[in-house]
């Protein structure tokens, strides 16, 4: 049975899009077969962290105007042979989407794949609720911050009214993905802890991302930091997350913070 | 300085009340012998409780409205506001115009009215429930609007949600957005949560933010209420 998730946050730069890439790859490497969705309409970025840019011919547009088949648009990964991009345009905005078009497509994508991934605008506005219409499950990703945490806590409410499950009157999956957690800041209390950010959303953990160069030197790579380098703290924290959306039961460790022997007994360097 | 002057605050508060609203048909003359057998059967029945005169099925003029009002007097029944008829019918020596007014259940009076009595009487619509339960957690962007009573929600409140109740709000898990309490002008009304770190809370119209709240108080299971103007908070346990 297919399922279609979305990647949401309300808020930007949390790390929806490394999220959707992350978990997709992921996924895709247990040989299910994955698409991940770009509904990001005019500032599409999947592309480019898939490394996958030189290769966009026709978009998630122009399927959903019915100008162009499927098949023409989907665009298979050339290291995991099993993970697919439809990508946005960049060219267009949100208005392009229709209701019946993006219903039309994704029950299209739900014949052929195992997962559908739609990675969602920021905003509450259009285009982040059509990303979030057609899902069985959302990954709701937060950094430890309590402008994030507030923005998360009302993509949560809009999640429960305005997608099509919850308008026949079910629940869908909802998932915290914490990421950018510096264990370092979090213990001298300059992020909120773990602990406060799932007492405040009230919802289950999917993982900790840890915050950390190997990101972003692997998006600018265009290659996910899952495939650049699988034995990163992060990378394996991908891994680890996208078993539990598999509905394995995993404990989530939470990050602590790495201190080398001469830190230990030097303390830190003064500044 | 001890002399300072305070500007007293000047509240306006909606309310909604219950009025009768008598229909007189033409021809009035008959309409009023039949509204003085009615007083008969139940005398005492208007005493105290003002109506409201609707006059969508005639089509009296000035004059006619005012002598109707004077003969409603003339049997103790005091007419507090006109519906159905045009602003430009009443003069300024008759009740003002009335609109929105919607049906509730009638009173005895028109039960045992003789042109009714042959009909079954109709059911009375279901009086709404005299609280909500909230089972899910209000999350940020969310309003929950329950003016006809208390409000009690199972999990938390988020920064940015919004509780607004008629009567108290209970809220069994964290107090984090706002909570308004007693929305219509009831002064009773309370604020209970299991732990407060509120936006804003208002009682019966009076507001107060928290941020100037007694750090003793904060995250502890706190109640909320009025007492004269001013808004007390303080520990449960």
């Amino acid at each position: 049975m297919a399922k279609v998730v979305v990647v949401t946050s309300g808020k930007g730069g949390v790390g929806k899009t490394t999220s959707t890439a992350g978990l997709g790859t992921a996924l895709a490497q247990t040989g299910q077969t994955v698409v991940v969705v770009d509904f990001d309409v005019g500032l599409r970025n999947l592309d480019l962290v898939l490394g996958a840019e030189r290769r966009v011919v026709f978009d998630f547009i122009n399927v959903v105007q019915g100008a162009v088949k499927l098949h023409q648009a989907l665009i298979r990964d050339k290291r995991v042979e099993t993970l697919w991009l439809l990508p946005a345009s960049q060219t267009r905005d949100k208005d392009a989407l229709s209701d019946e078009g993006v219903a039309r497509v994704i029950a299209e994508l739900r014949t052929r794949f195992d997962w559908i991934l739609c990675d969602s605008p920021a905003g509450i506005e259009r285009g982040a609720t059509l990303a979030m219409r057609h899902a069985d499950a959302a990954v709701i990703v937060t950094n430890p911050e309590v402008s994030s945490v507030r923005d998360s806590d009302r993509i949560i409410g809009l999640l429960d009214s305005k997608t099509e499950k919850a308008e026949r009157g079910e629940r869908i999956d909802k998932h915290i993905l914490i990421t950018r957690y510096d264990a370092g800041r979090a213990s001298r209390g300059e992020m909120l802890n773990i602990t406060d950010v799932l007492e405040i959303l009230s919802l289950p953990l999917l993982g900790i991302i840890p915050e950390s160069e190997e990101v972003l030197r692997a998006s600018n790579l265009g290659t996910p930091v899952v495939l650049n380098n699988p034995a990163s703290p992060p990378a394996r924290a991908y891994l680890e997350a996208a078993r539990r959306l598999m509905g394995e039961q995993l404990d989530v460790k939470v990050p602590s913070e790495k201190r080398g022997l001469f830190t230990k007994l030097f303390g830190r360097r003064a500044a | 300085m001890s002399t300072e002057v305070r500007p007293r605050p000047v509240r306006f508060r909606g309310r909604s009340y219950l009025a009768f609203s008598l229909a007189p048909e033409p021809p009035i003359a008959d309409w009023l012998t039949d509204l003085d057998a009615a007083i008969s059967r139940s005398s005492g029945f208007f005493v105290g409780r003002p109506a409201v005169l609707d006059l969508a099925h005639t089509a009296l003029s000035q004059p006619a409205i005012a002598l109707l009002i004077q003969e409603l007097e003339s049997r103790d029944i005091r007419i507090m506001g006109i519906e159905g008829a045009e602003s430009a019918d009443l003069g300024p020596g008759l009740p003002p115009l009335l609109t929105s007014g919607r049906p509730a259940s009638g009173g005895e009076l028109v039960r045992s009215a003789p042109e009714v009595k042959d009909k079954p009487t109709p059911k009375a619509p279901e009086p709404p429930p005299g609280s909500l339960l909230v089972e899910a957690p209000v999350r940020s962007g969310q309003t929950i609007y329950y003016p006809n009573g208390d409000v009690v929600v199972l999990g938390s409140v988020g920064s940015g949600a919004e509780v607004v109740a008629g009567g108290s709000i209970h809220i069994y898990g964290a107090l984090r957005g706002r909570a308004m309490a007693g929305a219509s002008g009831n002064a009773k009304a309370r604020i209970f949560c299991r732990k407060i770190e509120a936006e804003l809370l208002a009682i019966g119209g009076y507001y107060r933010t928290v941020d100037d709240l007694e750090d003793d108080l904060r995250n502890r299971p706190v109640q909320a209420w009025l007492d004269g103007n001013a808004m007390l908070i303080a520990a449960l346990e």
